[in-house]
């Protein structure tokens, strides 16, 4: 047992805050009242730090770098503005990474390395109106036609939707299977014709983050863009979700960690009944209990990640991390507007928004109820 | 990063956890009906020559040198099979690192290895009073100088081992007019002394075979020698060894929260209700899901304070974390696991109504949960400020 951060992992740490704290942080309320996402700032910078493919191999773009890095990175961003947390996590882990397990050396070359360099942003098409904790529902086709496949459908809820350049769409390829058989992983462009977008969601929280319907109208695509084997496509979805779980974990973290340090802060600053109420035991114990569950949290967290990397399994490990931390978040920031109290309910302060945006780590890349379900069944299934 | 125990460590594991299951788990609920004291003191004894009673302690003074992530995982496994004779294990390590730490090297040779070895059965930590608590530094208990003697008057409660433990570690007031806290000291106390009497054991709700007795100081006459550590400086090796003890509470927590769910989870794939296992319900998977990924935290707590305290650094907030998260963890998880067994569980013929009553006890003994908040959010505001 080991229980220290390397010094690269340190310094990863380091650069990341800095740059949260004086490049994300001051516009982080700015863009969730406009719903504006800032590619430039949330992305093109976050790639300069070297953070867009940092767990892929330098040869194909990446940093090569290690999943408690990636995590690292994520909660630091997360920790000032959870919008950009989660543009990294699903540009990383859920465009990126898919493409690196699945991938032919062909498709790696030409969509992997863009992705991991930061010159594409990666976005993951699963969901579908019907479809959402249920994947095997999907209702999207795809159908051969010659050297190419032909798309209809639409998915709902795509993160990066809109702004990414590239996609990984599931399809149903095999009418006649049924449920979680018979569908693929394909990836698309942006602008390939009879790709459009629909709907742009409007949010509770993570507002500066692009949430975007798809739309597909008979898109052709050229037969090499399905990614792995034909109808492995959830297989390919739920392997990549194992790893995204890492990612939204991480950045439930951060978000806890922001709020609980700005809890911190408050309370050591206001006083009542003339003193700070921070030497009262009614706002210590919750001090002391959010320390206590982000704590764990990070400890889950950071041993998923290093078992990823480790080339152990870990989506038992991730489900529990993706779990505790989202929990956690939702937890330490509705007690984090509480040690604000009204002051914590307006916009003047940020937990107001960091318990918005906490409420999403519950819920997409598997809801609480589905990391139960994939927990339950590892452990019952021996 | 690295989070696999070492070979050493796995093989303390593997030995606590064979010993446990083939020894200790046969006879844990015998034990917990007040039976088979004997095979108690023996399977202590037995402990003992296996190296469990001084896993952080040095060789010279018969200890293993294992470490604290070795004690942890070996507590935790003894817990699983019973929580009383973890209980004791703990306390026995807690002794003779408090002894190692502060005492003489006099001290040290005189009192540690007999509790490696296991001929005391037991070493004894008496700080608690019936007014001193959660606040250990309104004792009363007093020790007055007379020559070179010491003399000692006064009562201690709840103290574990009491009956069987060969020396006990005793914090008296000996400067009554300093501040508070600032005029305790810390004595070594061997068993048989003159006034050095041991009294009404208390009936428990768990932990049954551990006992746990009343101390009482009655004109309790000890040379100069038996003071440990330096005079009024008491209250100090109170608080920075209670630090280590509670990596152990929280490590038998574990094993007790491991035991209830495993063992609920088991008897969940073989209960058939509405013609299938109820393992098959959500319900019961959720109860299951939630108890492990708790108790993963926890352990990753534990072992992270453990960690700390093996490499020399500071580790009170985070022991104190690890004691806190774990011993709630597991006694939600024993709980839980009850509920799991449904009526059965409630009856004594399944173990999770003893692991229930056993586990209770860890959120209040060495510190209770609300004493492990205050001293985090201390810890807390103090590293902001």
């Amino acid at each position: 047992m080991y229980f220290q951060l390397t010094d690269e992992q340190n310094l990863i740490r380091e650069t990341v805050r800095s740059f949260a704290e004086n490049e994300v942080a001051p516009s982080a309320a700015e863009r969730d009242e406009n719903e504006r996402f800032d590619r430039e700032l949330m992305f093109d910078k976050v790639a300069e730090l070297g953070l867009a493919g940092i767990v892929f191999p330098e040869e194909y773009g990446g940093a090569g770098g290690d999943y408690i890095s990636y995590a690292i990175a994520v909660e630091e961003l997360s920790r000032v503005c959870a919008s950009t947390g989660v543009t990294l996590s699903a540009h990383l882990s859920l465009g990126a990474n898919p493409v690196w397990m699945f991938g032919t050396e062909e498709q790696k070359m030409n969509f992997l390395i863009p992705m991991a360099e930061g010159t594409k942003l990666g976005a993951f098409a699963l969901t579908e109106p019907s479809a959402g904790s249920d994947a095997g529902g999907t209702r999207t086709f795809a159908v051969r036609d010659g050297e190419e496949w032909i798309l209809n459908g639409s998915k709902v809820f795509i993160t990066n939707g809109g702004d990414a350049e590239t996609y990984i769409v599931f399809a149903r390829t095999d009418k006649d299977a049924q449920k979680h058989h018979g569908i693929s992983a394909f990836i698309i462009d942006k602008d390939t014709p009879g790709f459009s977008f629909g709907k742009k969601e409007m949010k509770m929280g993570i507002r500066s983050s692009l949430t975007c319907e798809l739309v597909f109208e008979n898109c052709r695509i050229p037969a090499d863009r399905l990614l792995g084997k034909e109808g492995e496509g959830f297989k390919i979805a739920m392997k990549t979700l194992d790893g995204g779980r890492i990612g939204i974990a991480a950045q439930a973290l951060g978000i806890a960690q922001g709020a609980y340090e700005a809890a911190i802060d408050y309370s050591r600053e206001r006083k009542q009944f003339e003193q700070p109420i921070a030497s009262f035991q009614g706002v210590q114990f919750i001090l002391a209990d959010m320390a206590l569950r982000i704590e764990a949290s990070r400890l889950l967290v950071y041993q998923s990640a290093w078992r990823a990397s480790a080339g152990l399994s870990y989506g038992k490990e991730s489900a529990m991390a993706k779990l505790s931390a989202s929990e956690t978040a939702m937890w330490v920031t509705t007690k984090a507007v509480q040690v604000h109290g009204g002051y914590g309910y307006t916009r003047e302060f940020p937990v107001e928004r960091m318990m918005r945006d906490a409420k999403i780590t519950e819920i997409y890349e598997g809801t609480s109820e589905v990391q139960r379900v994939v927990i339950g069944a590892a452990i019952t299934r021996g | 990063m690295y989070l696999d125990l070492n070979e050493e460590q796995n093989l303390i594991r593997e030995t606590a956890r064979e010993f446990s299951q083939a020894v200790l788990a046969p006879v844990a609920a015998d034990l917990d009906r007040g039976e088979a004291q004997e095979t108690f003191f023996e399977n202590l004894r037995q402990l003992a020559e296996l190296g469990f009673m001084g896993l952080n302690v040095k060789a010279d003074y018969g200890g293993s040198e294992a470490g604290v992530i070795a004690f942890s995982v070996a507590l935790t496994e003894i817990a699983r099979a019973c929580a009383s004779t973890a209980v004791s294990v703990s306390v026995n390590n807690m002794i003779c690192e408090v002894i190692q730490a502060v005492g003489s090297e006099e001290q040290r040779h005189r009192y540690i290895p007999k509790i490696c070895s296991g001929e005391f059965l037991a070493g004894a930590f008496a700080l608690t009073e019936a007014g001193a608590g959660s606040d250990p530094a309104a004792m009363t208990t007093l020790a007055v100088r007379d020559g070179d003697d010491w003399v000692l008057n006064g009562s201690k409660i709840f103290i574990t081992s009491a009956p069987y433990a060969g020396v006990f570690v005793v914090w008296a007031v000996t400067d009554r007019s300093a501040a508070k806290g600032k005029g305790i000291s810390c004595f070594l106390i061997e068993a048989g002394t003159p006034g050095c009497i041991v009294g009404r054991a208390e009936e428990k709700m768990g932990q049954h075979a551990s006992a746990t007795n009343e101390l009482l100081l009655q004109d309790c006459r000890v040379p100069g020698s038996a003071l440990m550590g330096k005079l009024n400086d008491g209250f100090r090796i109170a608080v920075s060894e209670l630090a280590g003890g509670r990596i152990g509470i929280g490590s038998l927590g574990l094993g007790l929260g491991l035991q209830a769910i495993e063992t609920a989870t088991r008897y969940a794939l073989e209960r058939k209700q509405f013609d299938q296992s109820i393992s098959n319900f959500q319900a019961i998977q959720w109860k299951i899901a939630d108890a492990t990924t708790e108790l993963e935290a926890a352990r990753l707590l534990l072992m992270n304070a453990a960690f700390r305290k093996e490499q020399g650094r500071s580790y009170a907030k985070e022991a104190s974390m690890a004691k806190l998260f774990a011993t709630e963890a597991a006694n939600r998880a024993c709980y839980e696991a009850m509920q799991i067994y449904g009526g059965y569980g409630y009856t004594t013929e399944f173990a999770v109504e003893r692991y229930c009553r056993d586990a209770r006890i860890t959120t209040i003994y060495e510190g209770t949960s609300e004493i492990q908040r205050l001293i985090i959010a201390r810890e807390v505001l103090r590293s902001y400020s």
